[in-house]
Protein backbone atom coordinates (compact mmCIF):
# COMPACT_ATOMS: atom_id res chain seq x y z
CA UNK A 1 0.00 0.00 0.00
CA UNK A 2 1.49 3.33 -1.11
CA UNK A 3 0.91 6.09 1.42
CA UNK A 4 -1.28 8.90 0.14
CA UNK A 5 0.63 11.55 -1.83
CA UNK A 6 -0.13 15.28 -1.74
CA UNK A 7 -1.73 16.48 -4.96
CA UNK A 8 0.93 19.12 -5.71
CA UNK A 9 4.71 18.86 -5.28
CA UNK A 10 6.11 20.65 -2.22
CA UNK A 11 7.36 24.22 -2.85
CA UNK A 12 11.07 24.87 -3.52
CA UNK A 13 13.10 25.42 -0.34
CA UNK A 14 13.08 29.03 0.85
CA UNK A 15 16.29 30.85 0.02
CA UNK A 16 18.05 31.80 3.15
CA UNK A 17 19.03 35.46 3.51
CA UNK A 18 22.69 36.41 3.67
CA UNK A 19 24.01 35.10 6.97
CA UNK A 20 26.59 37.60 8.28
CA UNK A 21 27.84 35.37 11.01
CA UNK A 22 28.47 32.47 8.64
CA UNK A 23 30.31 34.69 6.15
CA UNK A 24 32.19 36.80 8.66
CA UNK A 25 33.83 34.24 10.89
CA UNK A 26 35.90 32.37 8.22
CA UNK A 27 36.75 35.71 6.60
CA UNK A 28 38.02 37.10 9.90
CA UNK A 29 40.06 34.01 10.60
CA UNK A 30 41.78 34.01 7.21
CA UNK A 31 42.53 37.77 7.43
CA UNK A 32 43.98 37.33 10.87
CA UNK A 33 46.10 34.38 9.77
CA UNK A 34 47.44 36.30 6.76
CA UNK A 35 48.25 39.26 9.00
CA UNK A 36 50.11 37.09 11.51
CA UNK A 37 52.17 35.17 8.94
CA UNK A 38 53.10 38.07 6.66
CA UNK A 39 53.48 40.50 9.54
CA UNK A 40 55.86 38.05 11.18
CA UNK A 41 57.89 37.68 7.99
CA UNK A 42 58.08 41.47 7.53
CA UNK A 43 59.16 41.92 11.13
CA UNK A 44 61.87 39.28 10.71
CA UNK A 45 63.22 40.85 7.53
CA UNK A 46 63.01 44.49 8.55
CA UNK A 47 64.38 43.69 12.01
CA UNK A 48 67.49 42.11 10.49
CA UNK A 49 70.59 44.18 11.11
CA UNK A 50 71.53 43.89 7.41
CA UNK A 51 68.19 45.15 6.13
CA UNK A 52 69.11 48.82 5.69
CA UNK A 53 72.08 47.79 3.53
CA UNK A 54 69.92 45.46 1.45
CA UNK A 55 67.38 48.21 1.02
CA UNK A 56 70.00 50.68 -0.13
CA UNK A 57 71.57 48.17 -2.52
CA UNK A 58 68.39 46.82 -4.15
CA UNK A 59 65.44 49.06 -3.39
CA UNK A 60 66.83 52.58 -3.46
CA UNK A 61 64.06 54.76 -4.87
CA UNK A 62 66.52 57.38 -6.16
CA UNK A 63 68.51 54.85 -8.09
CA UNK A 64 65.36 53.22 -9.38
CA UNK A 65 64.03 56.48 -10.76
CA UNK A 66 67.39 57.33 -12.25
CA UNK A 67 67.63 53.99 -14.03
CA UNK A 68 64.02 53.80 -15.15
CA UNK A 69 64.23 55.71 -18.48
CA UNK A 70 67.11 53.72 -19.94
CA UNK A 71 65.84 50.37 -18.58
CA UNK A 72 62.36 51.08 -19.93
CA UNK A 73 63.90 52.00 -23.28
CA UNK A 74 65.74 48.67 -23.26
CA UNK A 75 62.54 46.91 -22.32
CA UNK A 76 60.96 48.30 -25.47
CA UNK A 77 63.61 46.33 -27.40
CA UNK A 78 62.58 43.21 -25.45
CA UNK A 79 58.96 43.72 -26.46
CA UNK A 80 59.84 44.30 -30.11
CA UNK A 81 62.01 41.20 -30.32
CA UNK A 82 59.35 39.25 -28.46
CA UNK A 83 56.58 40.20 -30.90
CA UNK A 84 58.63 39.60 -34.04
CA UNK A 85 60.07 36.32 -32.77
CA UNK A 86 56.59 35.16 -31.75
CA UNK A 87 55.24 35.74 -35.25
CA UNK A 88 58.21 33.97 -36.89
CA UNK A 89 58.03 31.01 -34.48
CA UNK A 90 54.29 30.65 -35.00
CA UNK A 91 54.64 30.35 -38.77
CA UNK A 92 57.89 28.39 -38.98
CA UNK A 93 56.87 25.83 -36.34
CA UNK A 94 53.50 25.33 -38.01
CA UNK A 95 55.22 24.59 -41.29
CA UNK A 96 57.48 22.05 -39.55
CA UNK A 97 54.53 20.41 -37.80
CA UNK A 98 52.55 20.09 -41.02
CA UNK A 99 55.52 18.53 -42.81
CA UNK A 100 55.97 16.12 -39.94
CA UNK A 101 52.30 15.09 -40.13
CA UNK A 102 52.22 14.40 -43.87
CA UNK A 103 51.65 10.72 -44.43
CA UNK A 104 52.70 9.99 -48.02
CA UNK A 105 55.86 7.87 -48.46
CA UNK A 106 57.34 10.57 -50.72
CA UNK A 107 57.54 12.92 -47.78
CA UNK A 108 59.80 10.58 -45.78
CA UNK A 109 63.01 12.65 -46.28
CA UNK A 110 61.23 15.84 -45.20
CA UNK A 111 59.73 14.13 -42.15
CA UNK A 112 63.22 12.91 -41.26
CA UNK A 113 64.61 16.43 -41.63
CA UNK A 114 62.03 17.80 -39.22
CA UNK A 115 62.77 15.06 -36.69
CA UNK A 116 66.49 15.86 -36.88
CA UNK A 117 65.77 19.57 -36.57
CA UNK A 118 63.71 19.03 -33.42
CA UNK A 119 66.28 16.72 -31.87
CA UNK A 120 69.04 19.21 -32.58
CA UNK A 121 67.44 22.46 -31.46
CA UNK A 122 65.54 21.06 -28.53
CA UNK A 123 68.71 19.37 -27.34
CA UNK A 124 70.84 22.55 -27.31
CA UNK A 125 70.65 25.31 -24.67
CA UNK A 126 69.07 28.44 -26.12
CA UNK A 127 71.92 30.44 -24.54
CA UNK A 128 74.50 28.47 -26.52
CA UNK A 129 72.62 29.06 -29.76
CA UNK A 130 72.31 32.78 -29.06
CA UNK A 131 76.06 33.09 -28.48
CA UNK A 132 76.89 30.86 -31.45
CA UNK A 133 74.71 32.80 -33.91
CA UNK A 134 74.93 36.24 -32.32
CA UNK A 135 78.73 36.37 -32.16
CA UNK A 136 79.64 33.67 -34.68
CA UNK A 137 77.83 34.66 -37.83
CA UNK A 138 78.55 38.42 -37.77
CA UNK A 139 82.21 37.46 -37.23
CA UNK A 140 82.20 35.62 -40.57
CA UNK A 141 81.61 38.94 -42.36
CA UNK A 142 79.84 37.20 -45.24
CA UNK A 143 78.66 39.90 -47.63
CA UNK A 144 74.89 40.02 -48.07
CA UNK A 145 74.14 38.59 -44.64
CA UNK A 146 72.98 40.93 -41.89
CA UNK A 147 75.74 41.59 -39.39
CA UNK A 148 73.60 42.71 -36.47
CA UNK A 149 73.88 40.67 -33.30
CA UNK A 150 70.26 41.51 -32.57
CA UNK A 151 69.15 39.86 -35.81
CA UNK A 152 71.17 36.68 -35.35
CA UNK A 153 70.35 36.42 -31.67
CA UNK A 154 66.67 36.68 -32.50
CA UNK A 155 67.20 34.15 -35.27
CA UNK A 156 68.69 31.70 -32.76
CA UNK A 157 65.70 32.20 -30.44
CA UNK A 158 63.34 31.44 -33.32
CA UNK A 159 65.25 28.26 -34.23
CA UNK A 160 65.28 27.05 -30.64
CA UNK A 161 61.69 27.87 -29.73
CA UNK A 162 60.29 26.54 -33.02
CA UNK A 163 61.45 23.06 -32.07
CA UNK A 164 59.25 23.16 -28.96
CA UNK A 165 56.33 24.86 -30.63
CA UNK A 166 56.43 22.37 -33.51
CA UNK A 167 55.91 19.58 -30.99
CA UNK A 168 52.98 21.46 -29.44
CA UNK A 169 51.35 21.87 -32.84
CA UNK A 170 51.97 18.22 -33.63
CA UNK A 171 50.34 17.11 -30.37
CA UNK A 172 47.38 19.29 -31.36
CA UNK A 173 47.23 17.62 -34.77
CA UNK A 174 47.49 14.14 -33.27
CA UNK A 175 44.69 14.95 -30.83
CA UNK A 176 42.20 15.48 -33.66
CA UNK A 177 40.05 12.37 -33.84
CA UNK A 178 40.94 9.91 -36.59
CA UNK A 179 37.29 9.93 -37.72
CA UNK A 180 37.69 13.55 -38.82
CA UNK A 181 40.43 12.54 -41.23
CA UNK A 182 38.36 9.60 -42.50
CA UNK A 183 35.31 11.83 -43.02
CA UNK A 184 37.31 14.47 -44.89
CA UNK A 185 38.99 11.85 -47.07
CA UNK A 186 35.67 10.18 -47.82
CA UNK A 187 34.33 13.53 -49.02
CA UNK A 188 37.04 13.48 -51.66
CA UNK A 189 39.38 16.12 -50.21
CA UNK A 190 43.05 15.61 -51.06
CA UNK A 191 45.70 15.36 -48.37
CA UNK A 192 46.46 19.08 -48.34
CA UNK A 193 42.78 20.00 -48.15
CA UNK A 194 42.15 17.46 -45.38
CA UNK A 195 44.90 19.18 -43.38
CA UNK A 196 43.85 22.73 -44.20
CA UNK A 197 40.10 22.53 -43.77
CA UNK A 198 39.49 19.64 -41.38
CA UNK A 199 42.56 19.02 -39.20
CA UNK A 200 44.47 22.28 -38.69
CA UNK A 201 41.63 24.48 -37.41
CA UNK A 202 40.91 21.90 -34.72
CA UNK A 203 44.60 21.29 -34.03
CA UNK A 204 45.29 25.00 -33.47
CA UNK A 205 42.41 25.22 -31.05
CA UNK A 206 43.85 22.24 -29.18
CA UNK A 207 47.27 23.86 -29.07
CA UNK A 208 46.30 27.31 -27.79
CA UNK A 209 46.66 26.67 -24.02
CA UNK A 210 50.17 25.21 -24.40
CA UNK A 211 51.15 27.94 -26.84
CA UNK A 212 50.20 30.58 -24.29
CA UNK A 213 52.76 29.16 -21.88
CA UNK A 214 55.44 29.36 -24.55
CA UNK A 215 54.50 32.97 -25.24
CA UNK A 216 55.07 33.83 -21.57
CA UNK A 217 58.36 31.92 -21.46
CA UNK A 218 59.60 33.65 -24.61
CA UNK A 219 58.80 37.05 -23.15
CA UNK A 220 61.42 36.47 -20.46
CA UNK A 221 63.93 34.51 -22.51
CA UNK A 222 64.41 37.40 -24.91
CA UNK A 223 66.68 38.69 -22.12
CA UNK A 224 69.20 36.04 -23.20
CA UNK A 225 70.12 38.40 -26.03
CA UNK A 226 71.73 40.70 -23.45
CA UNK A 227 74.77 38.36 -23.33
CA UNK A 228 75.64 39.19 -26.94
CA UNK A 229 75.46 42.91 -26.24
CA UNK A 230 71.89 43.67 -27.31
CA UNK A 231 70.87 46.66 -25.19
CA UNK A 232 67.69 45.20 -23.78
CA UNK A 233 66.31 45.91 -20.31
CA UNK A 234 68.70 43.53 -18.56
CA UNK A 235 71.74 44.87 -20.41
CA UNK A 236 70.79 48.49 -19.66
CA UNK A 237 70.27 47.65 -16.00
CA UNK A 238 73.68 45.95 -15.96
CA UNK A 239 75.34 49.00 -17.46
CA UNK A 240 73.76 51.18 -14.79
CA UNK A 241 74.89 48.77 -12.08
CA UNK A 242 78.47 48.68 -13.29
CA UNK A 243 78.81 52.46 -13.05
CA UNK A 244 77.00 52.95 -9.71
CA UNK A 245 77.49 49.62 -7.91
CA UNK A 246 73.80 49.68 -7.07
CA UNK A 247 71.44 46.89 -8.06
CA UNK A 248 68.17 48.83 -7.92
CA UNK A 249 68.23 49.10 -11.71
CA UNK A 250 67.99 45.29 -11.86
CA UNK A 251 64.93 45.43 -9.64
CA UNK A 252 63.41 47.96 -12.05
CA UNK A 253 64.00 45.54 -14.93
CA UNK A 254 62.49 42.74 -12.84
CA UNK A 255 59.39 44.83 -12.14
CA UNK A 256 59.00 45.64 -15.83
CA UNK A 257 59.19 41.94 -16.70
CA UNK A 258 56.59 41.11 -14.07
CA UNK A 259 54.37 43.89 -15.34
CA UNK A 260 54.40 42.22 -18.77
CA UNK A 261 54.36 38.52 -17.87
CA UNK A 262 51.77 38.47 -15.09
CA UNK A 263 48.91 39.69 -17.30
CA UNK A 264 50.03 37.20 -19.97
CA UNK A 265 50.03 34.39 -17.41
CA UNK A 266 46.52 35.36 -16.26
CA UNK A 267 45.42 35.41 -19.89
CA UNK A 268 46.93 31.95 -20.39
CA UNK A 269 45.06 30.67 -17.32
CA UNK A 270 41.83 32.13 -18.62
CA UNK A 271 42.28 30.64 -22.08
CA UNK A 272 43.08 27.24 -20.59
CA UNK A 273 40.06 27.45 -18.33
CA UNK A 274 37.77 28.40 -21.20
CA UNK A 275 39.15 25.54 -23.27
CA UNK A 276 38.52 23.08 -20.43
CA UNK A 277 34.94 24.27 -20.05
CA UNK A 278 34.42 23.84 -23.79
CA UNK A 279 35.79 20.30 -23.71
CA UNK A 280 33.67 19.34 -20.72
CA UNK A 281 30.59 20.64 -22.47
CA UNK A 282 31.45 18.62 -25.53
CA UNK A 283 31.99 15.49 -23.47
CA UNK A 284 28.72 15.96 -21.59
CA UNK B 1 26.93 -1.94 -59.85
CA UNK B 2 29.36 -3.05 -57.11
CA UNK B 3 31.17 -6.35 -57.58
CA UNK B 4 33.27 -7.61 -54.69
CA UNK B 5 35.39 -10.70 -55.35
CA UNK B 6 37.48 -12.69 -52.88
CA UNK B 7 38.05 -9.70 -50.60
CA UNK B 8 40.53 -10.56 -47.83
CA UNK B 9 41.97 -8.30 -45.16
CA UNK B 10 44.28 -8.93 -42.22
CA UNK B 11 44.82 -6.61 -39.29
CA UNK B 12 48.22 -7.95 -38.31
CA UNK B 13 47.71 -11.68 -37.85
CA UNK B 14 43.97 -11.33 -37.39
CA UNK B 15 41.86 -12.25 -40.41
CA UNK B 16 39.03 -9.67 -40.58
CA UNK B 17 37.69 -10.37 -44.06
CA UNK B 18 37.92 -13.85 -45.52
CA UNK B 19 37.30 -14.18 -49.27
CA UNK B 20 34.15 -12.04 -49.28
CA UNK B 21 32.20 -12.06 -52.53
CA UNK B 22 29.19 -9.81 -52.93
CA UNK B 23 27.27 -8.08 -55.72
CA UNK B 24 25.12 -5.01 -55.24
CA UNK B 25 22.81 -4.02 -58.09
CA UNK B 26 21.80 -0.46 -58.94
CA UNK B 27 18.97 0.82 -56.70
CA UNK B 28 19.48 -2.13 -54.38
CA UNK B 29 19.71 -1.81 -50.59
CA UNK B 30 21.94 -4.42 -48.97
CA UNK B 31 22.20 -4.72 -45.20
CA UNK B 32 25.22 -6.30 -43.53
CA UNK B 33 24.50 -7.80 -40.13
CA UNK B 34 26.57 -9.84 -37.71
CA UNK B 35 28.25 -9.71 -34.33
CA UNK B 36 30.82 -7.03 -33.46
CA UNK B 37 34.14 -7.89 -35.05
CA UNK B 38 32.59 -9.93 -37.84
CA UNK B 39 34.11 -7.60 -40.45
CA UNK B 40 31.02 -5.63 -41.52
CA UNK B 41 32.50 -2.16 -41.11
CA UNK B 42 35.82 -3.19 -42.63
CA UNK B 43 34.01 -4.50 -45.70
CA UNK B 44 32.11 -1.22 -46.01
CA UNK B 45 35.24 0.91 -45.68
CA UNK B 46 37.02 -1.11 -48.34
CA UNK B 47 34.39 -0.01 -50.87
CA UNK B 48 35.45 3.66 -50.74
CA UNK B 49 39.10 2.83 -50.00
CA UNK B 50 39.24 4.12 -46.45
CA UNK B 51 40.78 0.68 -45.89
CA UNK B 52 42.91 -1.08 -48.51
CA UNK B 53 42.21 -4.84 -48.71
CA UNK B 54 45.12 -7.30 -48.86
CA UNK B 55 43.61 -9.56 -51.53
CA UNK B 56 40.65 -9.57 -53.89
CA UNK B 57 38.95 -6.87 -55.92
CA UNK B 58 36.13 -4.35 -55.76
CA UNK B 59 34.72 -3.01 -59.00
CA UNK B 60 32.31 -0.13 -59.43
CA UNK B 61 30.53 -0.34 -62.79
CA UNK B 62 33.26 -2.69 -63.98
CA UNK B 63 36.18 -0.42 -62.97
CA UNK B 64 38.41 -1.49 -60.08
CA UNK B 65 38.25 1.03 -57.21
CA UNK B 66 42.04 1.36 -57.13
CA UNK B 67 42.18 2.06 -60.88
CA UNK B 68 44.18 5.25 -61.54
CA UNK B 69 41.52 6.44 -63.99
CA UNK B 70 39.41 7.47 -60.97
CA UNK B 71 41.87 10.24 -60.27
CA UNK B 72 42.25 11.60 -56.79
CA UNK B 73 38.58 12.04 -55.97
CA UNK B 74 36.53 10.31 -58.66
CA UNK B 75 35.61 7.38 -56.45
CA UNK B 76 34.68 9.56 -53.47
CA UNK B 77 32.36 11.58 -55.71
CA UNK B 78 30.36 8.46 -56.54
CA UNK B 79 30.46 6.74 -53.17
CA UNK B 80 29.38 8.59 -50.03
CA UNK B 81 29.70 7.35 -46.46
CA UNK B 82 28.07 8.19 -43.13
CA UNK B 83 29.70 7.11 -39.88
CA UNK B 84 28.43 5.92 -36.52
CA UNK B 85 29.99 8.92 -34.75
CA UNK B 86 28.75 11.48 -37.36
CA UNK B 87 32.27 12.93 -37.73
CA UNK B 88 30.96 16.38 -38.57
CA UNK B 89 33.64 19.07 -38.48
CA UNK B 90 33.04 20.74 -35.10
CA UNK B 91 34.63 24.05 -36.09
CA UNK B 92 32.28 24.61 -39.02
CA UNK B 93 28.64 25.55 -39.09
CA UNK B 94 26.23 22.96 -40.47
CA UNK B 95 26.01 24.77 -43.79
CA UNK B 96 29.81 24.97 -44.13
CA UNK B 97 30.15 21.28 -43.30
CA UNK B 98 27.88 20.51 -46.22
CA UNK B 99 29.31 23.09 -48.64
CA UNK B 100 32.95 22.03 -48.14
CA UNK B 101 33.06 19.10 -50.57
CA UNK B 102 30.89 20.68 -53.30
CA UNK B 103 33.12 23.77 -53.24
CA UNK B 104 36.57 22.26 -52.83
CA UNK B 105 36.11 18.94 -54.63
CA UNK B 106 33.52 19.63 -57.29
CA UNK B 107 34.47 23.28 -57.75
CA UNK B 108 30.98 24.74 -57.35
CA UNK B 109 30.69 28.47 -56.70
CA UNK B 110 29.70 29.67 -53.22
CA UNK B 111 26.17 30.41 -54.37
CA UNK B 112 25.70 27.09 -56.15
CA UNK B 113 27.12 25.16 -53.21
CA UNK B 114 24.90 27.07 -50.79
CA UNK B 115 21.77 26.31 -52.84
CA UNK B 116 22.78 22.66 -53.08
CA UNK B 117 23.41 22.48 -49.32
CA UNK B 118 20.08 24.07 -48.44
CA UNK B 119 18.33 21.64 -50.81
CA UNK B 120 19.81 18.56 -49.13
CA UNK B 121 19.15 20.00 -45.67
CA UNK B 122 15.53 20.50 -46.68
CA UNK B 123 15.40 16.84 -47.62
CA UNK B 124 15.83 16.00 -43.93
CA UNK B 125 13.90 18.96 -42.51
CA UNK B 126 17.10 20.54 -41.18
CA UNK B 127 17.12 23.95 -42.98
CA UNK B 128 16.53 25.75 -39.68
CA UNK B 129 19.85 24.54 -38.34
CA UNK B 130 22.03 25.69 -41.24
CA UNK B 131 23.76 28.34 -39.10
CA UNK B 132 24.17 26.11 -36.04
CA UNK B 133 27.36 24.40 -34.94
CA UNK B 134 27.26 20.59 -34.74
CA UNK B 135 27.69 20.54 -30.94
CA UNK B 136 24.47 22.54 -30.58
CA UNK B 137 22.45 19.73 -32.20
CA UNK B 138 21.12 16.46 -30.83
CA UNK B 139 22.66 13.21 -32.00
CA UNK B 140 19.79 12.52 -34.36
CA UNK B 141 20.05 15.98 -35.88
CA UNK B 142 23.82 15.65 -36.27
CA UNK B 143 23.39 12.34 -38.03
CA UNK B 144 20.85 13.88 -40.41
CA UNK B 145 23.37 16.64 -41.16
CA UNK B 146 25.98 13.94 -41.82
CA UNK B 147 23.55 12.30 -44.26
CA UNK B 148 22.97 15.65 -45.94
CA UNK B 149 26.74 16.22 -46.17
CA UNK B 150 27.23 12.84 -47.85
CA UNK B 151 24.36 13.48 -50.26
CA UNK B 152 25.51 16.98 -51.25
CA UNK B 153 28.15 15.26 -53.38
CA UNK B 154 25.35 13.50 -55.29
CA UNK B 155 26.80 10.02 -54.79
CA UNK B 156 25.36 7.02 -56.61
CA UNK B 157 26.18 4.70 -53.75
CA UNK B 158 25.76 5.52 -50.07
CA UNK B 159 27.53 3.52 -47.39
CA UNK B 160 26.03 3.69 -43.90
CA UNK B 161 28.23 2.48 -41.05
CA UNK B 162 26.01 1.77 -38.00
CA UNK B 163 24.50 5.21 -38.33
CA UNK B 164 22.00 4.70 -35.52
CA UNK B 165 24.28 2.89 -33.06
CA UNK B 166 25.37 6.03 -31.18
CA UNK B 167 21.87 7.48 -30.90
CA UNK B 168 19.48 7.45 -27.96
CA UNK B 169 16.60 5.06 -28.74
CA UNK B 170 14.06 7.86 -29.18
CA UNK B 171 16.26 9.52 -31.82
CA UNK B 172 16.77 6.40 -33.95
CA UNK B 173 13.38 6.82 -35.64
CA UNK B 174 14.09 10.22 -37.25
CA UNK B 175 17.33 8.98 -38.82
CA UNK B 176 15.68 5.78 -40.05
CA UNK B 177 12.88 7.80 -41.62
CA UNK B 178 15.47 9.88 -43.46
CA UNK B 179 17.14 6.75 -44.83
CA UNK B 180 13.79 5.26 -45.83
CA UNK B 181 13.22 8.41 -47.90
CA UNK B 182 16.52 7.81 -49.70
CA UNK B 183 15.52 4.26 -50.58
CA UNK B 184 12.31 5.58 -52.06
CA UNK B 185 14.42 7.77 -54.35
CA UNK B 186 16.25 4.71 -55.61
CA UNK B 187 19.65 5.37 -54.06
CA UNK B 188 21.93 2.33 -53.96
CA UNK B 189 22.91 1.68 -50.33
CA UNK B 190 25.10 -0.70 -48.38
CA UNK B 191 24.13 -0.54 -44.72
CA UNK B 192 25.89 -1.96 -41.69
CA UNK B 193 23.38 -2.09 -38.86
CA UNK B 194 22.51 -3.64 -35.52
CA UNK B 195 18.87 -2.65 -35.88
CA UNK B 196 17.26 -5.82 -37.17
CA UNK B 197 13.87 -4.15 -37.55
CA UNK B 198 15.53 -1.60 -39.80
CA UNK B 199 17.19 -4.30 -41.91
CA UNK B 200 13.97 -6.27 -42.21
CA UNK B 201 12.02 -3.18 -43.17
CA UNK B 202 14.46 -1.59 -45.61
CA UNK B 203 16.77 -4.16 -47.15
CA UNK B 204 16.30 -5.89 -50.46
CA UNK B 205 18.88 -8.38 -49.30
CA UNK B 206 20.51 -9.12 -45.97
CA UNK B 207 23.99 -10.61 -45.58
CA UNK B 208 25.00 -12.23 -42.32
CA UNK B 209 28.73 -12.03 -41.64
CA UNK B 210 30.57 -14.27 -39.23
CA UNK B 211 34.35 -14.43 -38.75
CA UNK B 212 34.95 -12.30 -41.83
CA UNK B 213 32.82 -14.41 -44.16
CA UNK B 214 29.35 -13.91 -45.57
CA UNK B 215 27.79 -17.13 -44.30
CA UNK B 216 24.25 -16.42 -45.40
CA UNK B 217 22.68 -14.07 -47.89
CA UNK B 218 18.93 -13.84 -48.48
CA UNK B 219 15.97 -11.45 -48.72
CA UNK B 220 15.08 -10.20 -45.24
CA UNK B 221 11.88 -12.26 -44.96
CA UNK B 222 13.73 -15.49 -45.62
CA UNK B 223 16.78 -14.71 -43.53
CA UNK B 224 14.93 -13.53 -40.43
CA UNK B 225 12.09 -16.06 -40.54
CA UNK B 226 13.90 -19.16 -41.76
CA UNK B 227 17.65 -18.81 -41.36
CA UNK B 228 19.44 -21.75 -42.93
CA UNK B 229 22.92 -21.52 -41.49
CA UNK B 230 23.32 -22.61 -37.83
CA UNK B 231 25.48 -19.51 -37.06
CA UNK B 232 22.76 -17.20 -38.37
CA UNK B 233 20.17 -19.03 -36.30
CA UNK B 234 22.34 -18.75 -33.21
CA UNK B 235 22.93 -15.01 -33.78
CA UNK B 236 19.23 -14.27 -34.28
CA UNK B 237 18.23 -16.37 -31.28
CA UNK B 238 20.63 -14.43 -29.11
CA UNK B 239 19.16 -11.15 -30.31
CA UNK B 240 15.69 -12.53 -29.62
CA UNK B 241 16.72 -13.41 -26.05
CA UNK B 242 18.19 -9.93 -25.64
CA UNK B 243 14.84 -8.49 -26.71
CA UNK B 244 16.35 -6.78 -29.72
CA UNK B 245 14.28 -8.47 -32.39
Amino acid sequence: MIPEQPTTPPPPPRRRGFDWRRALVPGLISSLSILVVFGGLAWLIAGNENWPRIQRQFFSLDHMLAALPRVAWGFLTNMKVWLIAMACIGVWALLLAVIRSLRGPWFAPFRLMVVLYIDLFRGLPALLLVILFGFGIPALRIPGLPSSGLFWGGFAMVLSYSAYVCEIYRAGIDAVHEGQRAAAKALGLNEGQVMLYAILPQALRNAVPSLMNIVVALQKDVALLSVIGVRDAVREAQIYTSSTFNYSSMVVAALLFLLATIPMARLADWVTHRDRVRRLQLAG
Amino acid sequence: MIEIRGLTKYFGEHLVLDRVTLDVAKHEVVCLIGASGSGKSTLLRCINRLIEPDWGSIRLDGVAVEDPSWGKTGLQRRVGIVFQSYNLFPHMRVIDNIMLAPRKVRGLSRVEAHDKAMAVLALFGMERFARAYPEQLSGGQQQRVALARALAGEPEVLLLDEVTAALDPELVGEVMAAIRGLKAQGLTMVIVTHEMGFARDLADRVCFLDGGRIVEEAPPGALFNAPEHPRTRQFLERLLEGGRL
